[in-house]
């Protein structure tokens, strides 16, 4: 398979700003380290050339951006969608958030991002460098000799346990487009599932104690596009915060799981953001492990305007008795 | 536990009065539960009024300091809390603390200046204050002119007031108008900026604006036309409050919180900060 | 100043226990560190610092301020303010250390907030030497040194060692009380652990970052800076800055309605938000340029001419690892005003 570089991805929005295609440009800036990369606008070449980079850190998913980028946008932008941003992508499509004529969308190969805390765990801290090269890393610290880490081993959650290659929506593709994986991104859910309720609760309580509601995990998930998000609603009574009993832990992460619920793509934006590691992305996994049991395999972005189960009466549905009966039985 | 008093702890305040002024501003006297004012306060201060479990707000002291007996907050109707009050009977307790805020500067710079007062709408909250401290020590200050608009006869605050007591005192000049034309209205119409030029005040004149930010913004302008100088010229900001006392971090302009730098501001002094107001 | 050997930092923290409550950092489920009570069994983290800034125990995430009974048209209003105990705060590090003095000029200035200086009294802090920080670090563009923090007491980690200094008639007594756990020491280790850590702090790659054109005063200069566009494009408009700096003071004040009376708390709140500013009829700070912008400010120029020429950051590095789009002040700093840091 061949590496795709980031003078590549540079080489492809030059040749379409030139020739007119586009007149923005949605991807990653490079920052004051290796590591931290920022999603960025460049309107010219001379930006790219100076700040554009990707690469194995360019995790953040950019398509949410395209909700607020094309609203007066004339003409095109240009976005970089690694194969699980297709699927957000996709799902917004789906929920209308954007006009598909203003979007030129580049697909690119991804072999898989890079998680900074997992390399600090391997290497120590006070990272001078991180130079990524295919399978292998090198890491220059400041307190230990340099490193060489296996990729694999300090791959992002969500990517060691990558659903699919595939690209699921583009105009062009940079680099090879891959399969659906059968991941084992349920596993850890299972773990959850075999608990008794009290375990189950306990572990819960002690993840979502954490949150310091900073909203990091709304605001950047792709399934939440609200123009007015009840919890910035004044008269919600939940509006940002809420007294020291615990709702935070109840019921701010259950509510907006059961709200994205049929439409997350699992694109793991939420877990990634979460300044206090809260596994978030596993309330989603089991609704999607759910609606996969109960109402047959369903992959929300896989195309556009796919009908979700959670919306779409088919006869073969599942009676809610016997729903109930099984949460009955988990408890 | 400790003793130490908290100025976020409010005291119980009760409505006694309830004042029908406009279709949407009421005037509430507040006292506390055994009678009294619940603290003093100068000119262009404000207290911070709630309703448990509705909300708290900052609002503007209407009545002068010169009454010993209670506070009036003359109210327009426009979020939770205001909503909350205007259907608020007499009897009902609320909380206030306060007073927060820099006064007008009644006893230093205002002293034997000739005053020119320029509200618009429910602006003249805050100015009834000053314009009865000044009316009540006379003769500390020079003239008064009282330039008051409003979107019509009805939407005019204190009217009766103006009419029955301002007007009449002596060295007063009341100058009202209302946008447009009316029934049973035979006095100015126009709106407030172009009035101010109209009546082409002399500038040994110490101007002090109030009203919603478009009519501050011209009205400012025809007074510099006028050949005041911004040193001349104070207002009064209003910004989203929860503490009152520059802790909570929203109210600030620049490097100055409305809360506790203002929410009295000489126009020069505001022409320094920057446009996020 | 006294020493205890680090295999028996245990017996030091017992003997705190005995007789106040006692938190430091220890190593969570997941790897990172957080404030947390000790109690046997509980090992002293070694990572560099916490994710959650120990402002918490001044000025709690959320605290609740006072009761209301509402009957009819009577309320009541019930001070449910609760006397404080000495409380010590172990392995405080000096970035965090100098953000309380920070804390101390918004909160303590009259009128006194008393909720957070009963809290303030009654705590006693133990701040530790960074003997390794890391590279998103840079406490000294704000002339704190990470090889001396000012707290009540002072501590130095060695090889084997662990050396108390007390500053304080806090420190001081804190350190009497546990004349049992430890030993009469000498200062020479200590200097020797600041030469080090001096000598690395010269080695970061933020040590040259530069606060000379920012403070009190600069708002003309860069209020309009045409930077701000770009900087904050990318901006989720999260809370996540805010409520991992340990200087960050905006709060909220809400009504809780438990059916039973209403509750009156208090929560961090974050100009980052949409809705800080919304009033009825309008709001000063619409974009999120304008919201990004105004934290900014306040920490490199409103603080300052607030305050003496103190910048509100202590350069902790929070902002830089935690920002999920990884925007932060650092490269604000950088890049405002021109480019000529670069």
């Amino acid at each position: 398979m061949q590496k795709i570089t980031k003078e590549m991805l540079i080489d492809k929005a030059t040749e379409l700003l030139n020739n007119g295609t586009v007149s923005l440009v949605l991807g990653w800036k490079k920052g004051e380290y290796d590591y931290d990369v920022t999603p960025g606008v460049f309107e010219s070449v001379e930006e790219l050339k100076k700040d554009f980079v990707f690469g194995d850190f360019s995790a953040a998913n950019l398509s949410k951006y395209l909700v607020k980028k094309t609203e007066k946008l004339e003409g095109k932008i240009l976005v970089f969608l690694k194969p699980c941003d297709t699927y957000s992508f996709n799902q917004l499509l789906t929920e209308h958030r954007f006009d598909r004529e203003k979007v030129y969308a580049v697909g690119v190969q991804c072999d898989g991002m890079v998680d900074i805390e997992k390399v600090k765990k391997i290497a120590g801290d006070g990272i001078l460098s991180v130079d990524c090269n295919g399978e292998d890393i090198v890491v220059k610290t400041l307190y230990n000799d340099d490193m060489t880490i296996a990729k694999a081993d300090v791959l992002a959650e969500r990517c060691a346990n990558c659903k699919s290659k595939k690209h699921v929506a583009y105009d062009e593709l940079l680099g090879e487009s891959g399969e659906v994986i059968d991941s084992n991104r349920f596993d850890e859910v299972e773990k959850l599932e075999k608990m008794t309720a009290d375990e189950r609760f306990a572990f819960w309580q002690n993840e979502l104690s954490k949150c310091i509601r900073c909203n990091a995990c709304r605001d950047a998930c792709p399934a939440c596009t609200c123009e007015k998000c009840v919890f910035n609603n004044p008269n919600s009574g939940v509006e940002n915060k809420s007294p020291a009993n615990s709702f935070e832990e109840k019921l701010f992460h259950i509510i907006r799981a059961y709200h994205v619920a049929g439409r997350c793509t699992d694109c793991g934006e939420c877990s990634r953001v979460c300044p206090q590691n809260i596994p978030l992305h596993l309330l989603n996994r089991k609704f999607i492990k759910d609606i996969n049991e109960f109402y047959g395999e369903y992959q929300a972005g896989a195309e556009v305007g796919s009908r979700a189960p959670l919306v779409d009466y088919t006869l073969n549905d599942l009676e809610p008795g016997e729903v109930f009966d099984r949460g009955d039985e988990n408890a | 536990m400790n003793n130490t008093v908290d100025t976020l702890i409010p005291q119980v305040g009760v409505i006694t009065d309830v004042r029908i002024d406009t279709p949407d501003i009421k005037t509430f006297r507040v006292v506390t539960p055994d009678g009294k004012k619940a603290f003093d306060h100068k000119p262009g201060q404000c207290a911070m009024l709630s309703i448990p479990g509705v909300g708290e707000a900052m609002f503007s002291i209407t009545s002068s300091p010169t009454n010993t007996e209670y506070m009036e907050f003359s109210i327009k109707k426009c979020g939770c809390v205001t909503e909350w009050l205007h259907q608020a009977e007499v009897g009902q307790q609320i909380t206030i603390r306060g007073p927060y805020g820099k006064p007008f500067p009644v006893d230093d710079a205002f002293a034997g200046q000739n005053m020119l007062f320029i509200a618009g709408g429910v602006g003249l909250a805050p100015l009834r204050s000053v314009i009865n401290y000044c009316r009540h020590y006379r003769d500390r200050y020079g003239s008064i002119d009282i330039v008051y608009g409003s979107r019509s006869k009805d939407d005019l605050l204190d009217y009766q007031e103006i009419i029955d007591e301002w007007s009449k005192d002596a060295g007063v000049n009341v100058h009202l108008t209302i946008d447009r034309e009316q029934e049973g209205w035979d006095g100015h119409v126009g709106f407030v900026p172009n009035y101010v030029k109209e009546l082409g005040f002399d500038t040994n004149k110490t101007a002090v604006l109030c009203g919603p930010p478009i009519m501050i913004k011209f009205t400012l302008e025809g007074l510099i036309d006028l050949g005041f100088n911004k040193e001349q010229i104070y207002t009064t900001l209003e910004l989203r409050m929860k503490c009152g006392v520059g802790k909570c971090g929203r109210c600030n302009v620049g490097a100055k919180y409305v809360c506790k730098d203002g929410p009295v501001f000489r126009c020069d002094e505001l022409g320094e900060l920057p446009d996020e107001y | 100043m006294r020493k205890i050997v680090l295999e028996k930092i245990d017996l030091l923290f017992e003997a705190i226990s005995n007789t106040m409550s006692l938190y430091l950092p220890v190593d969570q489920n997941d790897g990172k560190a957080a404030y947390t009570k000790w109690e046997e069994g509980k090992k002293w983290s070694e990572a560099l610092n916490t994710v959650k800034s120990p402002k918490d125990f001044f000025f709690p995430q959320t605290e609740d301020m006072m009761e209301f009974k509402v009957e009819g048209k009577n309320i009541e209003v019930i001070d449910t303010r609760k006397a404080s105990e000495d409380f010590v705060v172990f392995g405080v590090r000096a970035c965090d250390v100098k953000a309380f003095d920070i804390l101390d000029k918004v909160f303590l200035v009259d009128p006194c907030d008393s909720y957070y200086a009963t809290k303030r009294e009654h705590g006693i802090i133990v701040a530790v030497a960074c003997n390794k920080p890391s590279e998103t670090c840079f406490c000294s563009a704000f002339g704190i040194d990470a090889a001396d923090p000012k707290a009540d007491v002072s501590a130095w980690k060695t090889e084997n060692e662990l050396y108390l200094q007390a500053n304080t008639e806090k420190g001081e007594k804190l350190l009497k009380a546990l004349e049992n756990v430890t030993e009469e020491a000498t200062e020479e280790k200590v200097t020797e652990q600041k030469e080090q850590i001096a000598k690395i702090m010269k080695k970061l790659p933020l040590a040259d970052l530069d606060t000379s054109k920012f403070g009190g005063g600069k708002t003309d200069e860069f209020f309009n800076s045409p930077e701000w566009e770009e900087l904050s494009e990318s901006c989720l408009g999260c809370g996540t800055c805010t409520f991992v700096c340990p200087t960050c003071q905006c709060y909220d004040i809400k009504d809780f309605n438990t059916g039973n009376g209403v509750i009156r708390y208090r929560c961090w709140d974050s100009c980052m938000y949409s809705d800080f500013t919304r009033m009825a009829h309008g709001n000063n700070r619409n974009s999120q340029k304008e919201r990004f912008r105004q934290r900014f400010m306040h920490k490199l120029v409103y603080y300052p001419e607030n305050n003496e020429g103190i910048f509100g950051c202590v350069g902790c590095g929070r902002c830089v690892s935690r920002c999920p789009i990884s925007m932060n002040i650092v490269k604000v700093m950088k890049n405002l005003g021109g480019k000529e840091n670069e």
